[in-house]
């Protein structure tokens, strides 16, 4: 398996869902900031560029029927999990 | 309803195990000022906000907070990988050894188990903004006395992040008392919920 390139693929969804979750604490108490809606969706979209590009890789972030269809196999229990990663 | 998503908020790295201080760090875990006492505060006190506003707040950070559960969980497993149960006893943790092997559990540096004694919920939200605000300041000063318990530079980056985090609470919860403070003024209702006639 390739760590390396598995790492910088999950480093770019980190850093986007970072920015879309600050923004979205920021509107909880700011909620009709514009500037911050308008960055938040920039975020968002670009948060599900980033996370489709991952699964596509290394299979569904997201449990329950949320990441996606499923392939041949279940890839939801391939191993490493984020604790051993 | 919670999703999980497979993969940590922020990398949790470590230059090499370091058993005595997992021993420290795990008060982030199970201790009563760590990351399951902050989540399952947030999301206990949410059902008894006054707003729609402080109702999501409460269940972001509530939520995200589960995320630094994780991270920490991640910390202790990495940073006792391998250890064998000498390497426990010489690091002064061996009755974790005795009690867990391997496995992970809630208490604080001193072994203390978690308990549910270490959180409030008052039902008034103007007291319950208050501790969430006074919790945050507990957090981020252990997680300075534990960034000046280490010397090793992947551990002190994850520290500052999860550090970082609690600052940013801590204006978010400030902003939050505020509104609802000119929430309940407004409607004259200083219960907290509205009262059935």
């Amino acid at each position: 398996m390739n760590c390396e390139q598995q790492m910088s693929m999950l480093i770019k969804v980190q850093e986007m869902e970072f920015v879309a979750l600050e923004l979205n604490l920021y509107l909880d108490t700011h909620p009709c900031d514009k500037d911050a809606l308008n960055d938040f969706n920039c975020a968002a979209q670009m948060l599900k560029k980033h996370m489709q590009a991952y699964e596509n890789e290394y299979g569904p972030l997201l449990n329950f029927g949320m990441g996606g269809y499923a392939r041949e196999t279940w890839q939801w229990v391939e191993e490493p999990w984020p604790w051993e990663l | 309803m919670w999703i999980y998503e497979k993969k940590l908020q922020h990398p949790v790295m470590v230059s090499k195990p370091d058993i005595a201080f997992a021993k420290l760090v795990v008060t982030q875990y199970g201790g009563p000022d760590g990351e399951l006492s902050a989540s399952l505060r947030y999301l206990n006190q949410r059902y008894s906000m006054p707003t729609g506003q402080a109702k999501a707040l409460l269940t972001d950070i509530g939520t995200e907070e589960l995320a630094h559960v994780e991270m920490i969980a991640a910390m202790v497993y990495k940073l006792v990988e391998g250890a064998s149960p000498k390497d426990y006893e010489d690091a002064g943790w061996g009755g974790q050894y005795a009690q867990h092997n391997h496995g992970l559990f809630w208490t604080d540096a001193n072994g203390v188990p978690w308990s549910a004694k270490y959180i409030a919920c008052l039902g008034d939200p103007i007291t319950d903004l208050t501790e969430d605000m006074a919790a945050e300041q507990k957090a981020r000063s252990t997680y300075e006395h534990l960034i000046h318990l280490t010397d090793d530079p992947c551990i002190k980056d994850t520290l500052r992040f999860l550090w970082q985090r609690e600052v940013v609470h801590f204006q978010r919860f400030g902003e939050m008392l505020n509104t609802v403070q000119e929430h309940m003024s407004k409607n004259n209702m200083w219960c907290g919920c509205e009262m059935k006639e």
